[in-house]
């Protein structure tokens, strides 16, 4: 078992952001205030989990693990729209089935049939494993989203050239929904290239510093990157083929007025 | 052949127009006359089935555009954009393209036609040329030799031939007027704020009464 973590110890952790906070107000780069609010929020919301965390442990009944995986779903597809530029009616709940689909089928197929965790509600196993599921999820779902609504628009002209001739709305929008779907998958592939070599994941490391063997580490993490991926790619194939139907009728006609603009943050 | 009854159409709660009828029969070349902002590029859209209509119906052959499965409509009643896009390749690529499609499938690709019609337009040389060197005058000259090739029953014009200088003008007008006459079951919908052209090319105008 790692040495637990006294207070005294997680404060001196805290000084470590003065460095930040010194070389933000030094340069004058105006980010003080924005870092010390985002450490509180950090620390406070990482403790909260942690207490929450430990009495769904403690409960072993599957409705509370089920209802955490809700809200941490919600909150995943809330943020996957918050990026994007532009939204249509109903984008959240599109991005929401998409995450909620993915992410728990995925997780599911992974404690019961492969880790054949026992029983699969067990939330020491269920709950960080949807989690990390949830995050890649999320960023995949965000970027086809989001690849997918701008290429609508900037592509029009082509697209609605291709219906013009008779061109089904599949045919017709089949360009824009590949790249979209390659968008998405694209971070997962990345960070599959270089794992191990540049970057050392965060659930292994954290697995090896509880003192799991490394053997057994990597086996785990081999498991959740395939996991990920799946996920990643069904999360982005699921949302793009939402967006598509609700930018294209079942008259084939493209529905770009739907989409509304947001203001850049 | 194609026709209209009661169409409406609003623009943010501003009735562009209201109980428009029209019809057009084979081998009519009819000229859609207005102002800028009195909707005639949505009329052409509407007749394409490219926007929801408001109100109103429109028919092709007796039968109802609500009928008709999309594809196989469009094919027949086609929408030329007064600024085409294009995805890239080259010309030849880009006039092929539309006979990858489903409804169009069956059929081969036409290039002597294709070659005919742009040595009418003065583009002998146009087909290996990749379409994003293109003006915009030559991509109305490629979208228009793709829809000939493609050969509706309607071809709805918008602008046209608007970024082409006078001689090109011409040449696709006289090639749309070969075109349209070869075949008795073709006609033409033009939308140009030309009068001239107008008088040259139409054999009726329908104006489009802002409401």
């Amino acid at each position: 078992m790692s040495v637990p973590i006294s207070s005294v110890q997680l404060v001196l952790a805290a000084l470590l952001m003065l460095v930040s906070v010194l070389l933000s107000w030094r340069l004058r780069l105006g980010l003080g205030r924005d870092i010390v609010i985002a450490s509180v929020r950090m620390t406070v919301q990482l403790l909260l989990v942690g207490l929450v965390l430990g009495w769904v442990f403690a409960l072993r009944h599957p409705l509370p693990v089920v209802g955490i995986g809700l809200v941490m779903t919600a909150l995943a597809g809330q943020a996957a729209v918050g990026r994007s530029s532009r939204r249509y009616p109903g984008v959240y709940l599109d991005s929401f089935l998409a995450v909620f689909g993915s992410s728990f089928l995925l997780t599911g197929l992974a404690l019961s049939g492969i880790l054949q965790v026992r029983p699969w509600f067990e939330a020491q196993y269920a709950v960080p494993i949807l989690g990390m599921v949830l995050g890649n999820t999320l960023t995949g779902v965000s970027l086809s989203l989001d690849r997918f609504t701008s290429d609508v628009v900037a592509r029009r002209g082509e697209i609605e050239a291709l219906l013009s001739m008779g061109a089904t709305r599949w045919e017709a929008g089949h360009a824009a929904i590949t790249a979209a779907v390659r968008t998405g998958m694209i971070p997962v592939l990345n960070s599959m290239a270089v794992m191990g070599i540049v970057s050392l994941p965060g659930m292994m490391t954290g697995q090896i510093l509880a003192g799991v063997s490394p053997n057994t580490a990597v086996r785990y993490q081999i498991v959740i990157m395939f996991v990920l991926s799946a996920s990643s790619a069904l999360g982005s194939l699921t949302v793009t083929l939402l967006a598509f139907r609700a930018l294209f009728d079942s008259r084939d006609r493209l529905r770009a007025e739907c989409l509304m603009g947001k203001e850049r943050l | 052949m194609l026709s209209a009854s009661d169409l409406r159409r609003t623009v943010a709660d501003r009735v562009l127009w209201e109980g428009l009828n029209l019809n057009v029969a084979a081998g009519e070349r009819v000229a859609v006359t207005g102002p800028s902002g009195s909707g005639k590029s949505l009329l052409l859209r509407a007749l394409a089935g490219l926007d929801p209509l408001e109100g109103g119906e429109v028919t092709l052959h007796g039968r109802s555009q609500s009928r008709w499965p999309m594809p196989h409509y469009r094919s027949q009643v086609m929408y030329l954009p007064q600024r085409p896009a294009f995805g890239g390749g080259s010309v030849l690529e880009e006039l092929r393209r539309p006979f990858g499609l489903k409804i169009h499938s069956g059929r081969p690709f036409p290039l002597d036609e294709a070659q005919r019609w742009l040595v009418a337009l003065n583009r002998p040389n146009f087909l290996n040329l990749s379409v994003t060197t293109l003006s915009g005058g030559e991509g109305q000259l490629l979208a228009l030799v793709r829809a000939l090739v493609l050969g509706p029953s309607v071809l709805l014009l918008d602008e046209a031939t608007a970024s082409l200088d006078p001689d090109a003008t011409r040449a696709a007008e006289a090639a749309l007027n070969e075109w349209s006459g070869a075949v008795p079951d073709r006609a033409l919908v033009w939308v140009s704020h030309d009068p001239a052209q107008r008088a040259r090319v139409a054999t009726r105008e329908l104006p489009v009464v802002s409401g």
